[in-house]
């Protein structure tokens, strides 16, 4: 494998009073290559989005780094984070609440280019603007209109030109799609399936819908109350889910074809709240197959070998096999 | 005003809804017609704005008297006692005794839909106090075994509990305790699970299907999510712009979609995908293309013509009519249904 060109080792991020910390993230290391599209999956309250805003530094760390090409994001100074932020970009969640509302298109795409020093001089920046709307699906003339003009497909799509004003290498795509209708969904999938292969994008792909991972993602981290139970090319990882929650997930998630029985794995109850997260696995207060060592140890993140790992004491779990 | 009955739970005959505005009159429901059995679920499926939490608010008559609605059509419901009433004709304090009693309803948003100010068992109370004549002691009792019918764990302790307290799944559970109070005999669940994480999410749908099995009651389900409908509807209704454009069983809806907008919608999940390029076909996701259109200024013909692939010069002249092909099967398009299998073949490979 080559060089990561995301590096996260040992990331913990706790929120509020540092005696009794909201554990968001809690020990997640993973590595993300050029050209990969990594995603990661997980239920609300698992810390994906918290991971994807640290990596950015949107947010800082409790400890723990993330290295851009080997450089600590974490050390870098306020001057030189602002220079790594032109490589470094994030499409949002809701494209309603992402965008300026007072600001035009125009505006929105040519303050990014001007902060970086991009497109100088009015003619410039005009063309570059122009060419951005194309490359996402809109039309130059739409430069001069506000968010609220806009679709909420339309609005995702300005969303991933501003991404792309300052040709970044790495994307973090936070849950882009779920405040999208699924006709308007495939259309903005495709739209970046198309821009991040045409731009080799290295992207971090937040959300938690399945079915798009699959589609989308190289590999995939699944995520739970702040840690990572397993990690696998998504093919594996989908295929033959090794891990009893990864397991559970894909069971839980009904398939649009009534003929398809699905295997009924029922989680009791609810997630634990990351204040107090259950001793040993956190998995363990929901899980079909915990048994009394799970309470004592916590487990790591073994390395199977080709490209897998799960946090799991035990390796006698019934494999489900998707049919 | 004892109606014949027609032998559903709820039989719903040509019915619109309009809202008068200042840019113009919005037709946000316009000429559905659709029948929920006995002990049976019929799913209404949409993307936003196609009217389908209209449709429910409207045959609950809940929409705000500020709205300036005009609604007509019928919507015939069999209740309990085997009568026969229209739900939009009937007199408001009648209709007030159907609510939450005969008829229940669950929303999408179960922390929004309780009221904080109230533990969870006052507000299952007040409903049986009201519908059932219980004293206070015997409605929170009864609360009290609503909640563990909804398997709530510790019951006891949590009917003393404010919505704020619970989780979002466990307010859902709520929710369903406060529509089952009164036994009704048709739930009308607004996108029950949209909120929730699709764990939680099984848990709630297992639990509606149990309770429907145990009480016979009927289900109409409001949602998006096309695999929740796979695997817990009887019946389908797929809206768009406002109107029904196909109406069939689930197994043959999705065997066989006939609709553009349908077939469209199924081609374009990504989880078919998958399927398509295990048998070695293209990679590109099937894309419905465009937007739907402004409700203020819809396309004269077929709603979907503008993002129909297969559009003739036709579709828009005028609304095609909503035609019965077989007798559980409606869909409304113009072109000759042996066309449209042949394109719904095509996208799917």
């Amino acid at each position: 494998m080559s060089t990561p060109l995301i590096e996260v080792r040992h990331l913990h991020r706790y929120f509020g009073s540092p005696a009794r910390p909201v554990r968001a993230v809690d020990d997640v290391s993973f590595t993300i290559a050029p050209g990969e599209t990594l995603g990661l999956v997980g239920e609300s309250g698992s810390g994906k989005s918290t991971i994807g805003r640290t990596l950015l530094r949107l947010i800082d760390s409790t400890s723990g780094q993330v290295l851009y090409r080997g450089e600590d994001l974490g050390a870098a100074t306020g001057r030189r984070m602002r220079a790594l932020r032109s490589k470094l970009q994030v499409i949002f969640q809701d494209p309603y609440a992402s965008l300026n509302p007072k600001m035009r298109v125009r505006d929105i795409l040519g303050e990014a280019l001007q902060v970086h020093g991009l497109a100088s001089g009015k003619e410039a920046r005009e063309r570059r603007i122009a060419e951005l709307l194309e490359l996402v699906g809109l039309r130059a003339e739409h430069a001069s209109r506000y968010p609220h003009e806009f679709s909420g497909g339309q609005r995702q799509r300005i969303g991933v030109a501003r991404a792309l004003a300052v040709e970044p290498e790495f994307i973090v795509a936070d849950e882009p799609l779920s405040a999208l209708d699924v006709s308007i969904q495939s259309q903005v999938v495709n739209l970046l399936c198309e821009l991040r292969d045409r731009l080799s994008l290295t992207m971090l792909f937040i959300s938690h819908d399945l079915d798009v991972v699959e589609y989308l993602c190289d590999r995939v981290v699944v995520l739970y109350l702040g840690r990572v139970m397993e990690v696998a090319p998504t093919r594996e990882l989908f295929g033959r889910p090794l891990h009893p929650y990864t397991q559970a997930l894909l069971a839980a998630s009904p398939k649009p074809d009534p003929q398809q029985k699905t295997v009924r794995i029922a989680l009791k109850g609810d997630i634990p709240s990351p204040i107090d997260p259950p001793s040993g696995c956190v998995f363990r207060t929901r899980c079909p197959h915990a048994i009394e060592a799970c309470a004592q140890q916590r487990p790591e993140l073994q390395d199977l070998g080709q490209g897998r790992f799960k946090a799991c004491l035990r390796d006698d779990i019934p494999i489900l096999a998707r049919p | 005003m004892n109606l014949p009955s027609s032998g559903q739970r709820l039989e719903v005959r040509n019915l619109s809804t309009s809202f008068d505005t200042d840019e113009g009159l919005i037709r946000s429901v316009a000429d559905v017609s659709f029948s929920v059995r006995p002990g049976k679920t019929t799913a209404l499926v949409g993307e936003s704005g196609s009217g389908k939490s209209v449709t429910s608010l409207t045959l609950m008559r809940l929409l705000p008297r500020t709205a300036a609605t005009r609604v007509s059509g019928q919507a015939l419901f069999t209740n309990r006692a085997g009568t026969t009433v229209d739900l939009l004709a009937l007199p408001e304090p009648q209709m007030r005794a159907v609510r939450g009693n005969d008829i229940a309803m669950i929303f999408q948003e179960p922390m929004t839909s309780l009221n904080p100010l109230f533990t969870v068992g006052e507000q299952i109370a007040e409903s049986v106090r009201l519908h059932m004549g219980l004293d206070r002691a015997a409605a929170l009792a009864h609360a009290q075994r609503m909640l563990e019918l909804v398997e709530i764990p510790a019951a006891a302790q949590r009917v003393k509990e404010y919505p704020h307290q619970l989780s979002g799944g466990m307010r859902q559970r709520v929710m369903i305790a406060l529509a089952m109070a009164c036994n009704p005999t048709l739930l009308i669940a607004d996108e029950p699970t949209t909120a929730l994480d699709v764990t939680i999410q099984a848990q709630i749908l297992e639990l509606m299907h149990r309770l429907q099995t145990e009480t016979g009651m009927s289900i109409l389900f409001i949602t998006h999510n096309l695999g929740v409908v796979a695997h817990h509807a009887d019946d389908v209704a797929v809206m768009y712009a406002g109107r029904i454009v196909e109406s069939a069983p689930v197994a043959e809806l999705f065997a066989q979609p006939r609709h553009p907008y349908t077939q469209g919608l199924l081609a374009c999940l990504p989880g078919q995908q998958r399927r398509r390029e295990a048998a070695g076909g293209k990679r590109r996701l099937y894309a419905i293309r465009g937007q739907v259109s402004s409700p203020l200024a819809p396309p004269p013909g077929c709603a979907f013509e503008p993002r129909c692939d297969h559009a003739l010069p036709a579709c828009r002249q005028a609304m095609p009519p909503l035609l019965i092909e077989e007798p559980q099967r409606m869909t409304r398009c113009i072109l000759p249904l042996a066309t449209r299998v042949a394109h719904a073949k095509l996208e799917q490979s």
